[in-house]
């Protein structure tokens, strides 16, 4: 049996409560929405390019308050990503996806999300900020639900 | 309160869930099913399937039977007008889109108006949209009073457009509201419109009297009522009936077929294309008879005292927020807890061994007027008891060790 410890670890819960880069971007150069309609979250990351870097970067959820999953996920996003090239960007992304379908776990801070594995209810959750994030590095307009990504 | 001996009936209430009682409180999403009725599934299967209305053989007679007796005993325990007034549909939603596309179609016209609530599911809502939009006619939305209740002076308002059609859910899914659903209905008629009931979440749950109501269409569910998912039906007046247009079009609606034209069959099978969900049926027909041995008045009043028993219990935990009106409410238990989202509590929860659930509970319009994105909801039926409402505030007050004191 898995331990509720193993899905809200204190790293969640912390950026749960205190969420970084939880704000606009009034000049962003990008952004995107992302949508997961079974549960009705929504979040939108603003991103900043410098040339290839992310030189800053910020989300909001626009009904309020998100899940701890989808809201600490997105914090936890902001600041792995923040200062890198995208396609560092891209990268990690390709590895936070492939831990929570089962693979390997993923670098630094992100591992603390390898616990909703044993909870696939909550995997969209985890999900949501990034498949935003790859959205608005694409230059994607249209909003990106959790529904029209195969393998969330 | 019913004994809690009951669950013996209910195999799956054996299930352990992470090495917990199976502690199931979502009976307004979907209710589980009784021996008798997986029983009646089966022995149907076993000794009568054929298919109904065509065959010239004792077998495909005895499945036309169990067929047509699971139709009457629908109508007998909603008191329909006539065994004809039953079309069997897939459900509520089906029920309704077949009102929205058969009534609607011949009846909506362009700048005519149709009401529903903001309590409304989605699936008394969607329907007429997307009528609407086509026929370039106006959806107008009642609103709910603080508590959770059908604005009546709104309710008047909407009405002076005399408006076509007026739908309401008799119970609010999301808030536990009873309705008056016979004086809406009456104030409705006044207004000269035809009047939908979505009995989804009413007819499992109170003794319902489609005459008594008075309404013009009646949608129910039965796998809300221990019937089979898939089952379910339109309750209509048969006069409404014999001059609606078809629905689907295919076999066992029609009279006579002709190259480029066809007849109808007399109603309901005019509205039931296809070959039926007889299975449906014949477990939804067991499921009634379960339910009248219990008793509807019983059933009630089992609910409504755990629900008591709940919101009085919840409402002790500091950060706890219960909605929905104070009286005349059923067996659903909506509520959130600070600032944890539902989703999460419904993961703690889980874990406990309690299944509630948490989202929108496909009531968009009406999370946007309690100003929250999501709600928890609890909700209850035969085979809970206090020990299950025990076992929900134990898993809530968990949830609020595992995030930390939390208030609004």
């Amino acid at each position: 049996m898995t331990d509720l410890g193993d899905l809200y670890q204190q790293t969640i819960l912390d950026h749960n409560r205190n969420p970084r880069n939880f704000r606009r971007l009034e000049h962003a150069t990008r952004s995107a929405e992302g949508h997961n309609p079974n549960c009705g979250d929504r979040i939108k990351v603003f991103v900043q390019l410098d040339g290839d870097t992310i030189s800053d970067i910020g989300f909001q959820m626009p009904d309020g308050a998100g899940c701890a999953i989808s809201k600490a996920s997105a914090s936890l996003m902001t600041t792995a990503v923040k200062g890198k090239p995208v396609a560092e960007a891209e990268t990690l992304f390709q590895a936070f996806r492939d831990m929570l379908s089962g693979g390997a776990i993923a670098p630094g801070k992100l591992a603390a999300f390898g616990g909703v594995r044993a909870f696939p209810a909550r995997v969209k959750c985890a999900n949501l900020a990034w498949h935003a994030l790859h959205a608005a590095l694409q230059n994607e307009s249209d909003p990106v639900t959790t529904e029209s990504a195969r393998d969330f | 309160m019913l004994d809690t001996n009951i669950r013996a009936d209910f195999p799956i209430l054996a299930r352990k869930e992470h090495g917990h009682r199976l502690v199931y409180l979502d009976n307004a999403a979907t209710t589980q099913k009784p021996r008798q009725v997986l029983d009646a599934i089966l022995n149907y299967y076993s000794t009568s399937n054929a298919n109904v209305h065509r065959g010239a053989y004792g077998l495909a007679v005895a499945a036309t039977e169990a067929y047509e007796a699971a139709r009457a005993a629908v109508g007998r325990f909603a008191n329909a007008w006539a065994t004809e007034a039953v079309v069997f549909t897939r459900g509520t939603t089906e029920a309704i889109n077949l009102v929205a596309g058969s009534w609607g179609r011949a009846n909506v016209k362009a700048g005519d108006t149709v009401v529903v609530t903001a309590m409304d599911h989605h699936s008394n809502l969607v329907p007429w949209q997307i009528l609407c939009a086509e026929k370039g006619a106006t959806v107008r939305m009642v609103e709910i009073t603080p508590d959770g209740r059908i604005d009546l002076l709104d309710f008047g308002r909407a009405l002076e457009a005399r408006p076509r059609l007026v739908a309401f859910p008799y119970v609010s899914n999301s808030l536990g509201t009873v309705n008056p659903a016979a004086e809406l209905t009456r104030l409705a008629h006044a207004a000269g419109a035809v009047v939908v009931v979505d009995g989804a979440q009413a007819t499992a749950h109170l003794r319902v009297d489609v005459q008594a109501l008075g309404c013009d269409f009646y949608a129910l569910s039965g796998h809300k009522m221990l019937g089979p998912m898939g089952s379910g039906a339109l309750i209509a007046k048969p006069a409404l009936l014999e001059a609606m247009p078809p629905y689907h079009g295919g076999g066992e609606m029609i009279e006579r077929v002709w190259d480029d034209h066809s007849t109808w069959n007399m109603i309901p099978h005019k509205f039931e294309g296809g070959t039926p969900n007889v299975e449906g049926a014949v477990g939804l027909a067991a499921a009634i008879a379960y339910l009248e041995r219990i008793g509807m008045e019983q059933i009630a009043e089992h609910e409504q005292a755990l629900a008591r028993v709940a919101i009085e219990r919840l409402s002790q935990i500091e950060g706890v927020t219960v909605y929905g009106p104070k009286d005349h409410r059923a067996g659903v238990v909506p509520f959130t807890y600070g600032d944890i989202h539902p989703h999460d509590l419904a993961t703690i929860l889980d874990r406990e061994g309690v299944c509630i659930r948490a989202g929108h509970h496909c009531t968009q319009p009406l999370m946007r007027r309690l100003g929250v994105a999501a709600t928890a909801r609890a909700s209850f039926y035969i085979y809970n008891g206090v020990d299950d409402v025990d076992a929900l505030v134990a898993a809530v007050r968990k949830a609020g060790e595992v995030f930390g004191v939390v208030t609004a």
